[in-house]
């Protein structure tokens, strides 16, 4: 097998199907990833085949999963943690912030936390609350983590690969309603760095700068754009911390405008910092204001609203336009 | 507030040196009268109960020789505690956490540890680090600010200091659980506090070291006062009683006698070792001083109190016992204060020229891997410094 063509669920559980096997440290956590394969099936078949040991069905206790992968990464192991949806995080935050990410600096670099905690996130999937929301900003926001989401499925693969090789610990995003979504992965391929943006569409008159769900969108919303004689280039930013600036600056220098679209509340979101940054190194080229598009500084709606919460098509357009009329 | 000062009543269990069931086990802590494991009264006499022949031969080899030993490692940790208190009323730290009254609860837990064993401390632990061979200059930078521990935690199998309490009881049983999947018989001690105990992180820990048998030893020191807050503020049962609920053992020990601790904790360790999983143990103790040099303890507790530990002081009633029993002469006595004054000095002017970290290092070891947003602020900050040194 070298080229393939299989969903993000798919490439994820291959990939940790990988790791399991090269390396004997890795371990995987959490509730109902073992018998069950967890409740998206990411983890389906991996305790079969690498033993309750290995593919730990953990207690129903978030900050117990994430402080006992501490300590087993104090002892040696590479633990991969699931947790279950992005709303069930929380528990688990004291955990995350203030011993998963500072461990390294508190130890002068003595002890090393390579951990990784993965979150299905995002909405419309009309499901309850807690089941749909974009928490990686206050995740980016810490110093001692990596944040990063994967948009199709070589990434999910590849970006797994080297987020469980980090020596860092990382949350690693995953744009649940895109999960069945199918995309060719090269299993054989030498990847990109981790960290750093992939042009996914090549324009030349605006910047759409989006990652994990919204990567898709903003493909869509570039289409629909080249139907009206606009050329609109797509960053896939896929990392959240660090973001890759130099990519997002070398695109911006191109196109001059910049419309930043996640779905996450805009607020304090990472679309603020990119656009305030980007303002700072591009002052002299941009021809309007970044914008942002994204959720509304409102609780996630219930599930027959998120529709309109959530950014959409005519929205992102509606951004584009709004630029270009600059 | 019970306060134990005499021996136990009756024995906890049956099986002596032997293994015992969780299931006998669980069942001996549903006694709703508090009971006490000790070894020697407030009085220095060794205690001739079923609880003390139960655990005796866990303290059977110790000899004169040893018992010195223990009495040193108390002195000496006192001795360094008070420096470290006035280190701080001298303004050379920041702030300082006393051990004063705790002694033997960490001498005597600390000295039941293997070289393999891992110990993850609160931020009160300077008797155990003393136990583990960490210098105690070492545990003085987070104090004075220098930084926010830096020892390194694996060459003395001594964890960092904590501070948000109870959440190292979690890396414990993990590391616990990976002890076992390596195969190995080391075992792991978690140190906390009566306050710790309402945690939710350390209720999981119960609930996780339990579920998967991990080799820990939660070992809870009852001080009675979390900052301002009574034992009663806490719990309604006996905090040692918790560990049933979870399908362990738990036992409550003088935390003022460092052969009762000693023996308990190598109990509890042998049974980690065993396979038994984990023990909680409650060493009945109190703290002296105050919670830290910020702290005012006479706004919130009465000091006939404090008086009334004071004759249980762990120190005394073992000098008591090595007198008696001719276990240590006054010459021994009059060498240790020598060698206690010795180390304050050396603490002393150890800290006094401990040097203010380089303004870079700010920018140190966030990441292993580097990350370009730290290498970009790192650079810029050296670059506004270097404008100053530039005249600009």
């Amino acid at each position: 097998m070298a080229i393939e063509k299989m969903s993000i669920a798919k490439a994820l559980n291959e990939s940790l199907r990988k790791a399991l096997d090269t390396d004997p440290k890795v371990l995987i956590m959490g509730e109902d990833v073992g018998k069950l394969g967890g409740v998206f099936r990411i983890t389906d078949g991996l305790q079969k085949d690498f033993g309750e040991d290995r593919v730990i069905d953990t207690p129903l206790a978030e900050s117990g999963i994430v402080g006992t992968a501490i300590g087993l990464a104090l002892r040696g192991y590479r633990p991969v943690v699931e947790i279950q949806f992005d709303g069930f995080v929380f528990p688990a935050y004291d955990q995350i912030v203030t011993q998963l990410a500072k461990m390294h600096a508190r130890a002068l670099g003595k002890v090393k936390m390579p951990v990784v905690v993965r979150i299905p996130y995002g909405g419309a999937i009309g499901a309850v609350e807690h089941h749909s929301e974009s928490p990686e900003a206050l995740f980016a926001h810490v110093a001692g983590l990596k944040v990063v989401s994967p948009s199709n499925a070589s990434d999910a693969y590849w970006m797994m690969q080297q987020a469980i090789q980090s020596d860092d610990p990382v949350i690693f995003f995953e744009p649940k309603r895109r999960y069945w979504d199918k995309g060719e992965v090269d299993t054989e391929a030498i990847p990109g760095e981790l960290h750093k943006a992939r042009v996914a569409r090549e324009g030349s008159d605006l910047t759409l700068a989006a990652y994990g769900p919204m990567v898709k969108l903003c493909l869509e919303a570039a289409a629909a754009a080249a139907e009206e004689g606009k050329s609109v280039e797509v960053v896939d930013l896929r990392s959240m911390s660090p973001v890759d600036f130099d990519g997002v600056q070398a695109s911006v220098e191109k196109t001059r405008r910049l419309v930043v679209v996640h779905e996450a509340p805009v607020f304090l979101g990472v679309g603020s910092e990119i656009a305030a940054r980007i303002t700072e190194r591009c002052f002299y080229h941009l021809e309007a204001p970044v914008l942002r598009v994204g959720g509304f500084h409102t609780p996630y709606p219930p599930a027959r609203l998120e529709d309109e919460y959530l950014p959409g098509l005519d929205r992102v357009l509606d951004a584009v336009d709004r630029s270009l009329a600059y | 507030m019970t306060v134990e000062s005499t021996a136990a009543r009756k024995p906890r269990r049956s099986s002596g040196t032997k293994r015992a069931t969780g299931k006998t086990a669980a069942a001996a802590t549903q006694s709703a009268e508090p009971q006490l494991v000790q070894l020697l009264t407030p009085e220095g006499e060794r205690v001739a109960d079923a609880t003390s022949a139960e655990f005796a031969p866990y303290v059977a080899d110790i000899t004169a020789d040893d018992l010195r030993g223990l009495y040193r490692d108390m002195v000496l940790t006192r001795r360094f505690d008070a420096e470290a208190t006035a280190l701080q009323r001298q303004g050379e730290l920041g702030l300082w956490a006393s051990l004063l009254g705790q002694e033997a609860a960490q001498i005597g837990s600390g000295r039941a540890l293997r070289d393999d064993d891992y110990v993850f401390p609160t931020y009160r632990e300077h008797g155990v680090a003393w136990c583990r061979g960490v210098d105690p200059t070492n545990l003085l930078g987070m104090f004075r600010g220098v930084n926010h521990g830096g020892w390194d935690p694996n060459g003395n199998n001594f964890h960092l200091y904590t501070i948000v309490i109870g959440s190292q009881t979690l890396h414990a049983t993990g590391y616990a659980m990976g002890i076992t999947k390596d195969g190995a018989d080391s075992a792991v001690i978690a140190y906390f506090g009566d306050g710790a105990s309402s945690q939710g992180d350390v209720n999981e820990a119960f609930t996780f070291s339990a579920v998967y048998n991990a080799p820990v030893v939660f070992f809870c020191q009852n001080n009675q006062w979390a900052i301002s807050e009574p034992t009663e503020r806490q719990t309604r049962v006996p905090l040692y009683q918790r560990a049933s609920g979870f399908g362990f053992p738990g036992i409550r020990v003088d935390g003022n006698d460092v052969l009762a601790c000693l023996a308990v904790t190598r109990w509890a360790l042998e049974r980690a070792r065993n396979g038994e999983g984990p023990t909680l143990v409650e060493a009945f103790t109190y703290r002296m001083g105050a919670h830290t040099t910020s702290d005012d303890p006479t706004k919130y507790r009465r000091d006939e109190e404090r008086a009334a530990w004071e004759h249980k002081d762990p120190i005394e009633r073992l000098k008591t016992h090595l007198l008696a029993s001719g276990g240590a002469d006054e010459e021994f006595f009059a060498a240790l204060e020598a060698e206690s004054e010795t180390l304050g000095k050396r603490v002393r002017e150890a800290v006094r020229a401990m040097p203010d970290p380089d303004t870079m290092a700010i920018f140190e070891n966030v990441y292993a891997d580097g990350h370009a947003l730290v290498d970009e602020e790192r650079a810029q900050f050296a670059a506004y410094l270097a404008s100053f040194e530039e005249g600009n």
